[in-house]
């Protein structure tokens, strides 16, 4: 795909190989109105083009993790412990202001549910426009213009058309790739995708996850990737969370978790996609072909 | 028809909205599911696949076709007919979010007999009715005197399935009914449904979740912009495909080891969708 490469605004700041963008060093939330912990310690860290995934059971506190590095917090809850950096910088003393200029063009985020993150009232090509030109200072017409770009780059049919539609024309999937158009409008450094392809059929999910690793290799996009689905996460990530109630069983390289997991929970969760994935059909059938596999 | 058939559907077109704005949902689509069979309806977002099942349970008009549940054609049926045919619960319908089924102000056991209340069944023969089927979706009693608000998620989607199963239907139409679960739920949700089976009733399985329909359909059929491009045993359609679309649809789909096919392939396959 031509058009990402030339996605990245000149005047963008480029990101060290090295240079950690995100940091969370056991970072604990805490519910204040039923004065409990819900995440007790979570670290890791995101360089540039390097994509860490949180998987675990429902409740576990993978999106209050994710709304704790963009200072989202729902009201009563706070960080209680540790420490959050982005770019290399703490995030705790950060002004409203400062989250402004942070939020969009150097961390990002795509949620579950669209619809609450999109205004009904405006087209929703508009609302992308107008991140772009808040974000990049371009011109009205080059905001337009990246827009469209941006949603052919989701591989919506008819960007034109979608660009003047407003939310409530548009199905769930396709809510869904406006969102990520939104989010990767002001090229961002980190990117949080948190349940993101779920509502979406497995094909448009494969070209999202496409556009994803394009990102990732080409302008060095870091992704924090929250998935219920191992094999998304199988495919995408270098390092693997697995989190239950609140604290993290497991920890490290993908494929060391996922076929050689420690923690009985992460036992489970893999025994329990097995036994309901595609592996158990399409497998016999390779063994039956002479081990011929699915090219990776 | 065949004496087991529960639903036989036949050249079935649907259209949304009137004159200008006139779209076909449904182009010519047949479909039959046996008694303790266990179908599985996958496809493309939009292609109709939540169509076809409120179209089975008279929720939308059909333009042509024949609908025939359990012996009876009900493509012909008016409103009232429809309304006595849901009343005997004959089908019964899962949604992917089962606090929409659920009424939040209702206990759950409450719930649970309201169908059978319906039909003129005694309150207390009616929660005597209900007890087994809480064994059978594996929900403890003492959850009977509880609102859905205070249930998990998993919980909630089992008493959606308690509750259509109440009227001993003979087809349950479940539209994602576990995309909203997390692992644990989910599979013990695909587990219950296996376990049905047994009991004769037939099962519509809606489902983007192509794992979930391999773990649970006896068949698969697949949709594709309005149209049933394809149908096979389970093991047919995603060892073998055979539409495009449903190689493209088998291929996209990432798995544990092997990782979904690869970008070029899906490319080629995309390509040759467009041109088909
Ligand atoms: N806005 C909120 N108000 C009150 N409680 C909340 C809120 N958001 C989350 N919680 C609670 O915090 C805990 C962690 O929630 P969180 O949403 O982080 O879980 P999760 O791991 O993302 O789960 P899921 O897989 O279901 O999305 C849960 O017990 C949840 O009920
Ligand atoms: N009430 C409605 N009025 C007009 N058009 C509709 C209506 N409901 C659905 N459609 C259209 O009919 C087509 C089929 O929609 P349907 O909801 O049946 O698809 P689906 O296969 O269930 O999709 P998904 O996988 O996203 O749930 C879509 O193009 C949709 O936009
Ligand atoms: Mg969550
Ligand atoms: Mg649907």
């Amino acid at each position: 795909m031509t058009i990402l490469s030339e996605l990245r605004t000149p005047h963008a700041v480029p990101t060290l190989p090295d240079e950690i963008v995100l940091a969370l060093r056991d970072v604990r939330i805490y519910d204040q109105v039923n004065d409990r912990e819900i995440v007790h310690g979570i670290s890791f860290e995101l360089t540039p083009g390097r994509v860490v995934g949180i998987v675990g059971e429902s409740g576990s506190g993978k999106t209050l993790t994710c709304r704790a590095a963009l200072g989202i917090l729902p009201e009563h809850f706070a960080i209680s412990g540790g420490s959050i950096e982005i770019t290399g910088q703490e995030i705790a003393g950060l002004t409203p202001e400062q989250w402004t200029g942070l939020r969009g063009s150097t961390i990002s985020a795509v949620f579950q549910d669209p619809a609450s993150y999109l205004n009904p009232s405006i087209r929703v090509g508009s609302q992308i426009a107008e991140v772009i030109r808040v974000k990049t200072g371009a011109k009205r017409r080059q905001a337009r213009h990246r827009a469209l770009e941006l949603l052919a780059a989701v591989h919506l049919r008819n960007p034109a058309l979608v660009y003047e539609q407003y939310t409530f024309e548009l199905s769930g999937g396709m809510l869904q790739r406006v969102l990520i158009a939104a989010a990767i409008a002001a090229d961002p450094t980190v990117l949080i995708a948190d349940e993101a392809t779920t509502a979406l059929d497995v094909t448009v999910q494969a070209e999202i996850l496409d556009l994803l690793a394009d990102l990732q290799e080409r302008i060095g996009l870091a992704l924090l990737v929250v998935s219920h689905d191992l094999a998304v996460v199988a495919q995408l990530c270098d390092e693997v969370l697995v989190m239950r109630e609140g604290e993290v069983v497991e920890q490290g390289p993908t494929a060391e978790v996922l076929h050689n997991p420690k923690h009985e929970y992460t036992r489970m969760l893999i025994a329990e996609h097995e036994q309901y994935g595609l592996e158990r059909y399409l497998e016999a059938e390779a063994d039956r072909d002479g081990g011929l596999t699915r090219a990776g | 028809m065949p004496a087991d058939a529960v639903l036989q559907v036949t050249d079935l077109d649907v259209h949304y909205g009137k004159g200008r704005r006139r779209a076909q949902a449904l182009d010519g689509v047949s479909l039959e599911v046996r008694r303790g069979e266990t179908v599985g309806l996958i496809g493309e977002t939009g292609s109709g696949k939540s169509t076809l099942a409120r179209t089975i349970l008279g929720l939308v008009p059909a333009s042509a076709g024949r609908v025939v549940i359990d012996g009876e054609e009900v493509s012909g049926y008016r409103q009232r007919q429809w309304r006595t045919l849901r009343r005997r619960g004959v089908v019964q319908y899962v949604f992917q979010d089962p606090l929409r089924s659920l009424d939040p102000d209702v206990t759950i056991a409450d719930s649970l007999i309201e169908p059978l209340l319906i039909r003129g069944v005694a309150r207390g023969e009616a929660l005597v009715r209900v007890r087994p089927l809480l064994e059978r979706v594996r929900l403890d009693e003492e959850l009977l005197a509880r609102l859905p608000g205070e249930l998990s998620g998993g919980q909630r989607q089992r008493v959606a399935v308690a509750r259509a199963l109440v009227t001993e239907p003979a087809l349950v139409i479940l539209d994602e009914p576990v995309s909203a679960l997390d692992s644990a739920n989910r599979v013990e949700v695909l587990e219950i449904l296996k376990e049905l089976r047994t009991s004769g009733v037939a099962l519509v399985f809606i489902s983007h979740d192509l794992g979930s329909v391999a773990g649970v359909a006896d068949r698969v059929a697949v949709m594709y912009q309005g149209r049933l491009v394809e149908t096979g045993t389970t093991r047919e359609v995603i060892t073998a495909p055979q539409h495009v679309y449903t190689r493209l649809l088998i291929g996209s789909a990432p798995t544990l080891r092997s990782g979904a096919a690869s970008r070029a392939d899906r490319d080629a396959l995309r390509a040759a969708l467009l041109t088909a």
